[in-house]
């Protein structure tokens, strides 16, 4: 039914908050470069396995990292003997997270306190 | 530049990027392949788990490109390959729409000139035509001088003279204005310098031309030493002061004047002396612009204030006419009325023909997109998102519009180009100033973007409620095409809007084909015409009888000549015509307002009625003993007879008077005819002796036994070599008067060319229109046609399966555009004389030009329904 297609589609094409996985990935690379895989697998291990991302949906993030130059990236040989393209955090991608992440867990803050009125936030 | 390096760096992104992905797939595949999956498992895992590989893809490289732009590119290019695949379609929607457009841009471009532009002069938008009947020139002087509300008052006539330069001389138009006219236009000399009202001193005080810079270019070659130098107007010398600006043509926008001379200088130059006449009405507009903060209504309270004092203090000279104001450019009221009213009709039309085509293409894209609904789902279940494939399709209709809208403004300005530098008349400087500017390509362009819009927008619905998994596993005609009721409508609208083309069209051609053989009150075959203006060749006073007289009896002379006369303006020859107030015998209060009536009234010598072919009823026509020192007697129409005598077996005998108070007493009674146009009721004419009632400029109408038809131009050089005979000098215009007579047929004649041009494109769309519903129902349906026929059917039930709807849909569409037609052919009667709607021809002839066009474009179709094979169509599934 049309109706199923469209919710689908809609569901496809959001995948987290906007923003919301710019900021994981320059959170991971902030520790250590990694190529695309790496990444989700070290996503998906941080979270978890509770955040299951359609790994694809990546690439157009980090598109857009790359394109704001907040990361750089580069054809590299990894460890297992692979090539790979291993992106790296900026100077301005370091000074980047801070500000989005405090407004990020605000945000995130006024979400947990509507959905869960009675507890307090621990953090 | 970053953004001229991104470009370079774009392919190398891409590429990295698949390359990068390709990597990534391959990976977990391993990674899962190490878990313990086979090879095929964990690949086709692998690519679950990373999602839409194309989708991903496509959405990172947006990344880089400019959105809006580049996505669009894309479709374009999208667009251009499905349009190159079907160029059949291709073809005849661009054609189809450059027709269309074309014609909306042709007639645009005529409206936007003559009415809607304002006039080349400066502040056009205070500039006013005063209208008040005709005016003397005194009355002018007095209207300058008692109005409050214009800046200033200019005045001018219209005449010919003849200009030597010392060569060759040679007829001229001029106008005759008043000193203040180019200051009162606010206009500057191209060189030289222009005549003022400081120029004029009385009568004959200003010996001045001016050039137009068209006349300065075409007979003194950009010469900038003439001006200072002494030309002979009529053979007086006149000094040249400067030339007009290119461009400048005064206030009547399709007459090109060739000089301009001060008025005050009209009695020399044409040998009358009507300049302090206050009852010689020769004034052909008074134009001013209004002072700041007065409104037009103000303006005329104003001028009626002048107009009552006016007729208090001429109570006999003054007409009754109020002023009015109109907007300049049309002669006033007197055109811009008509052609406003022709253009905004023909406006409608060709904006019904747009309409018309767009329906057209509209249900052509429909039935082209309900023939790729397959694709259509198949993208959609592949994840392309509805509003990318309405953008494509959207791109597609824009397209063809666009191409259609440039190719119908390439042809619609060279048309419009032609028709600039085309005179309809020989004898007159007017023409159609209607070159295209800026805002016919406007309009071009908007019309092209909403027809696309219009025409694309039919589709839309089909493919938004498209399922795409019904689609893919029912085949196209599943889903698709099922109702056609919005195709339906567009049709029988489309064949409706063609049908009111081709009534009108066929109204308009019946008319002009009954006035060009009605009666005109004279038979203008076999007659030739010949312009002579004594007082442009020199002669004045006793000297112009004398001559006229010479003239007729030479050409008398002629072998062949039947009959020559001579009068001082020929019926139904444009401008206009002479009139003059009459009262009934027992008046002696001759204040207009007691004129029993106005009739026409032309001075004629005594061979006129025979050489016209006007059929005397009663009574005698004139002689040559019927001149200045005989009684003053008169030839009347029948009109005139009933009107102003009251009775017709009567009339010969009975006086009435003239404006000067002189009884004339009628001697003859002639056949009733049409005088300034032929849609004008009966009117009431009167024929006056010319030698009682002299004129310089008369014409000769000169008829011969034989038929004139063949060889008019043996006549016309007798004609020419006998008046050259008697004087070298005179400047000579012979003509078949059936010839002349074209231009009062123009303008029925451009009604009917424009609407037949229009009813033939109705025509070609409904036939398209009916052969696309046709040809694809017949089409959709084969299958069913198949089964209908292996069933028994009979070819008779086939075709009405086939194409019963297609004739009902044209049945519907005729019968409204029939009556809407006749009901528009009302307002058609104004312009085409004798155009009636309750004209059985007419009526037969579009029935039949609908069936013909029904049959014509179903015919292809029934043939390939009637063509169905059973078995053959039944084995392909």
């Amino acid at each position: 039914m049309p109706v199923v297609n469209k919710a689908m589609t809609e569901a496809n094409s959001r995948d987290l908050f906007p923003g919301a996985l710019e900021m994981m990935i320059l959170e991971s690379l902030r520790r250590v470069p990694a190529h695309g895989y790496a990444l989700v697998q070290h996503i998906q291990q941080r979270s978890n396995n509770l955040l299951q991302v359609e790994e694809g949906s990546l690439y157009p993030a980090l598109q857009r990292l790359l394109k704001a130059k907040l990361v750089k990236a580069e054809w590299q040989l990894s460890s297992t003997n692979r090539r790979v393209r291993t992106y790296q955090i900026t100077v301005r991608g370091l000074r980047r997270p801070e500000q989005q992440i405090s407004s990020f867990e605000r945000m995130f803050e006024g979400i947990s306190l509507v959905l869960n009125p009675g507890k307090a936030i621990t953090s | 530049m970053d953004w001229i390096a991104q470009i370079f760096r774009r392919r190398k992104f891409s590429e990295d990027l698949s390359e990068e992905i390709r990597l990534h797939i391959e990976e977990r595949a391993e990674q899962l392949m190490r878990d313990g999956m086979s090879a095929e498992e964990a690949t086709r895992a692998a690519r679950r788990a990373f999602g839409n590989r194309t989708l991903l893809e496509e959405r990172s490289r947006e990344v880089w490109q400019w959105p809006t732009l580049e996505s669009i590119w894309a479709d374009v290019r999208f667009a251009l390959r499905q349009l190159r695949k079907s160029s059949g379609f291709t073809s005849a929607a661009v054609l189809t729409l450059a027709l269309a457009i074309g014609a909306n841009a042709v007639v645009f471009g005529v409206l936007n000139a003559l009415i809607l532009r304002p006039l080349n002069v400066p502040q056009a938008e205070s500039l006013f035509v005063i209208q008040h009947g005709s005016d003397s020139y005194p009355d002018y002087l007095d209207l300058r001088q008692r109005n409050r509300s214009f800046d200033d008052v200019a005045v001018f006539a219209i005449r010919q003279s003849g200009l030597d330069t010392g060569k060759d001389p040679s007829n001229v138009w001029q106008y005759e204005t008043s000193g203040n006219y180019f200051d009162v236009l606010r206009i500057q000399p191209y060189i030289g310098r222009f005549f003022h009202a400081s120029d004029e001193h009385g009568p004959d005080s200003a010996p001045y031309v001016v050039l137009s810079y068209a006349y300065w270019h075409n007979h003194f070659q950009d010469d900038r030493t003439v001006v200072g130098s002494v030309v002979r107007l009529n053979k007086h010398p006149f000094t040249i002061l400067g030339v007009a600006p290119p461009g400048f043509q005064g206030t009547i926008l399709f007459f090109a004047s060739d000089i301009f001379v001060p008025i005050v200088n009209h009695d020399q130059l044409s040998g009358d002396k009507i300049l302090s006449a206050r009852e010689s009405r020769w004034m052909f507009e008074t134009v001013g612009h209004l002072k700041p903060g007065v409104t037009p209504a103000q303006a005329i309270a104003d001028l009626n204030s002048v107009d009552s004092y006016l007729k208090k203090s001429y109570p006999k000279e003054e007409g009754n006419e109020p002023y009015t104001l109109a907007r300049p450019g049309l002669h006033g009221d007197y055109l811009n009325g008509p052609t406003r009213a022709f253009l905004t009709g023909l406006m409608l039309l060709s904006g019904l023909i747009l309409l018309a085509a767009c329906a057209n293409l509209g249900s052509l894209f429909a039935a082209r997109a309900a023939d790729r609904s397959r694709e259509v789902a198949l993208r959609l279940a592949l994840g392309s998102s509805r509003n990318r494939i309405l953008r494509a399709l959207f791109t597609e209709s824009l397209l063809l519009s666009l191409a259609g809208g440039a190719a119908g403004l390439v042809a619609s300005i060279l048309l419009l180009r032609r028709l600039s530098v085309w005179q309809p008349f020989p004898r007159f400087p007017l023409h159609v100033p209607v070159s295209p500017d800026a805002s016919v390509y406007l309009v071009a362009l908007v019309l092209a973007l909403v027809s696309g819009v219009l025409f694309g927008i039919v589709p839309v619905h089909q493919i938004l409620r498209a399922n795409p998994y019904e689609i893919v596993k029912a085949g196209s005609t599943g889903a698709f095409g099922r109702r056609t009721t919005v195709r339906d409508v567009l049709l029988v609208v489309q064949i409706a809007i063609c049908a009111v083309l081709v009534t009108s069209s066929m109204v308009a051609v019946r008319g002009l084909l009954r006035s060009m053989h009605s009666n005109f009150g004279f038979d203008p075959r076999n007659a030739m015409l010949a312009d002579t203006d004594l007082a442009t060749a020199g002669y004045t006073g006793e000297r112009v009888p004398a001559m006229q007289r010479r003239m007729i009896d030479a050409l008398e002379a002629i072998p062949g000549v039947d009959s020559v006369g001579s009068v001082n303006w020929p019926p139904l020859e444009p401008p206009g015509g002479w009139q003059g107030m009459v009262y009934t015998d027992t008046t002696t209060d001759l204040s207009p307002s007691n004129a029993a009536a106005d009739p026409y009234l032309y001075n004629v010598t005594p061979g006129y009625f025979r050489a016209s072919g006007t059929s005397l009823l009663a009574g005698r026509a004139f002689t040559w003993q019927d001149d200045t020192n005989a009684p003053r007697v008169a030839v009347v129409n029948r009109e005139f007879a009933s009107k102003i005598l009251g009775s017709v077996p009567d009339a010969v005998g009975r006086y009435f008077k003239l404006h000067d108070g002189s009884r004339v007493r009628v001697v003859g009674l002639v056949e009733d005819g049409k005088y300034l146009n032929l849609t004008e009721g009966q009117k009431p004419a009167m024929f006056l002796p010319l030698l009682q009632s002299p004129a310089s400029w008369t014409w000769l109408v000169v008829r011969s036994k034989r038929d004139l038809t063949r060889d008019p131009q043996q006549l016309a050089a007798a004609m020419r070599s006998v008046l050259r005979g008697i004087d070298p000098a005179m400047v000579l215009a012979i003509r078949p008067w059936s010839t002349e007579l074209g231009g009062i047929l123009f303008p029925s004649r451009m009604a009917t060319v424009s609407l037949g041009v229009l009813g033939l494109m109705g025509g070609m769309l409904s036939i398209t229109g009916i052969f696309g519903m046709a040809a694809y129902s017949v089409s959709k349906r084969f299958k069913e046609l198949g089964i209908r026929v292996a069933l028994g059917a009979q070819r008779k039930e086939v075709l009405q399966a086939a194409l019963g709807r297609a004739f009902k849909l044209l049945a519907i569409g005729s019968g409204v555009g029939l009556v809407l037609g006749l009901l528009g052919t009302k307002v058609l009667a104004f312009i085409v004389y004798q155009a009636t709607p309750r004209d059985p021809l007419v009526l037969a002839g579009v029935v039949l030009a609908m069936t013909a066009l029904g049959l014509l474009a179903t015919w292809i179709p029934a043939r390939r329904a009637l063509s169905v094979n059973p078995l053959v169509m039944l084995r392909e599934d």
